[in-house]
């Protein structure tokens, strides 16, 4: 496939996605299609182990799942102190559903295309986290969460007096609510950000990898891939760490 | 590398898997964590106890036991008293019933000898009479002379 209108041609093919519509009304039908299936995935196995879920001596399905909800719920509980039926499943979801996301990265960059295109596709990028709006999708409804929040727990007032009043007190309102709109409108955009220019990189790495003649393309694909299960994992919890520590600042009230 | 309509759609995926994940999978999970970890507690509550209503037994098996065997002591202690006094008793009883005895074979013998002696007496007179009359022969009347016979056998006993 490198030679299909040489190197940058190849990587520009792989990072353009399936997309149709004009302008804003694009839709990227790749990512949505992936991210789709995966949080299918993700729904279809917790929920056949949390249908049969037992009390008594776990299943090796079971065992599995208790171990991820175990350790979302220890990191919820050592950062949110409060009481929310919300925060600990978004936290679950998050985890997972990022973590498959990027796990697509695994799969060979031209598996998946190739099969695309043998059904006449002519883009596809197949990890939803490599899009811009996967990402952002997730972070400005995190940023929705933590405004809802914000007002849900100091009352309206409070979130204004919050907004304006500190940290340098009310004589320099102006000024506070400035350093406070960058503070919030930092939080989503860094989530957004770190995920996607991880995950950007990584793939496009593994682009880079699969130029290379056939012969060096193990030597360094193969380290790169284990490296980048730390990232795949790492990103994931991140992003569901910083989800809670985020909304549990919403719920404190200064 | 824009921003577009995929944003919409991939935050109502998000919001609906959240949903999702709220509903049906968060609560029964952590629902049978708790009541695993309920289930342990309680275990290990039961075997404490346990152990505790063993150590207690054990102490009141002891109890027992040292009380069976005072008893038991007592009880042996008792018979062996009884059992002196029985064979006691059966000795006085038995020297009394030899006494007994003894005495009842010294009168029947006393009897026998009177009886023996009185038989001897009437016999010697027969004979004496017997032979008086053959001495005597025709002279002797039987009748007239019969107290003077007793008389005779009076003096020999």
């Amino acid at each position: 496939m490198a030679s299909e209108g040489g190197a940058t041609g190849y990587i520009v093919h792989h990072l353009t996605p399936l997309s149709v519509g004009e302008g804003f009304w694009t839709l990227h039908l790749d990512t949505l299609f992936f991210s789709a299936v995966l949080g299918g995935l993700f729904i279809w196995f917790f929920k056949s182990v949390a249908d049969r879920v037992t009390s008594g001596v776990p299943g090796l399905a079971q065992n599995f799942v208790e171990m991820i909800v175990e350790f979302v719920d220890t990191q919820v509980k050592d950062t949110f102190h409060g009481r929310s039926e919300l925060i600990a499943p978004l936290a679950l979801t998050i985890f997972c559903w990022v973590f498959l996301w990027n796990s697509m990265d695994m799969l060979p960059v031209d598996l998946l295309p190739m099969i695309g295109s043998l059904m006449g596709m002519e883009f596809m990028r197949v990890v939803p986290s490599t899009d811009l709006n996967g990402t952002f999708a997730l972070s400005l409804s995190v940023f929705f969460l933590i405004f809802f929040y914000s007002i849900k727990v100091k009352g309206i007032f409070g979130f204004i007096k919050e907004m304006t009043c500190t940290p340098f007190g009310p004589w320099l309102m102006p000024f506070n609510l400035m350093l406070k709109v960058v503070e919030e409108l930092a939080k989503p955009i860094s989530l957004a950000l770190r995920l996607f220019g991880n995950l950007y990189a990584g793939e496009l790495v593994f682009i880079l990898i699969a130029l290379l003649p056939p012969a060096l393309q193990p030597l360094l694909g193969f380290p790169w891939a284990i490296f980048h299960i730390l990232v795949i994992t790492l990103q994931a919890f991140i992003f569901m760490v910083l989800t809670i520590v985020y909304l549990s600042l919403a719920h404190e009230d200064h | 590398m824009s921003i577009n309509a995929t944003l919409i759609g991939q935050m109502i995926t998000f919001t609906l898997l959240v949903w999702l994940t709220m509903k049906y999978i968060w609560p029964p999970i952590i629902a049978a964590l708790e009541e695993r970890k309920a289930k342990i507690a309680d275990g290990l509550a039961a075997a404490e106890k346990g152990q505790e209503e063993i150590k207690l037994a054990e102490k009141k098996a002891k109890s027992v036991l040292k009380e069976a065997k005072e008893q038991s002591a007592e009880i042996i202690n008792l018979a062996q008293k009884r059992a002196n006094e029985v064979v006691e008793e059966s000795k006085l009883q038995a020297r009394k019933e030899g006494e007994r005895l003894l005495d009842a074979a010294k009168a029947q013998i006393e009897q026998e000898m009177l009886q023996a002696r009185e038989n001897l007496r009437k016999e010697v007179s027969a004979l004496a009479l017997r032979a008086a009359e053959q001495i005597l022969k025709e002279e002797i009347d039987k009748a007239k002379h019969q107290s003077l016979l007793d008389k005779t056998a009076e003096q020999l006993g």
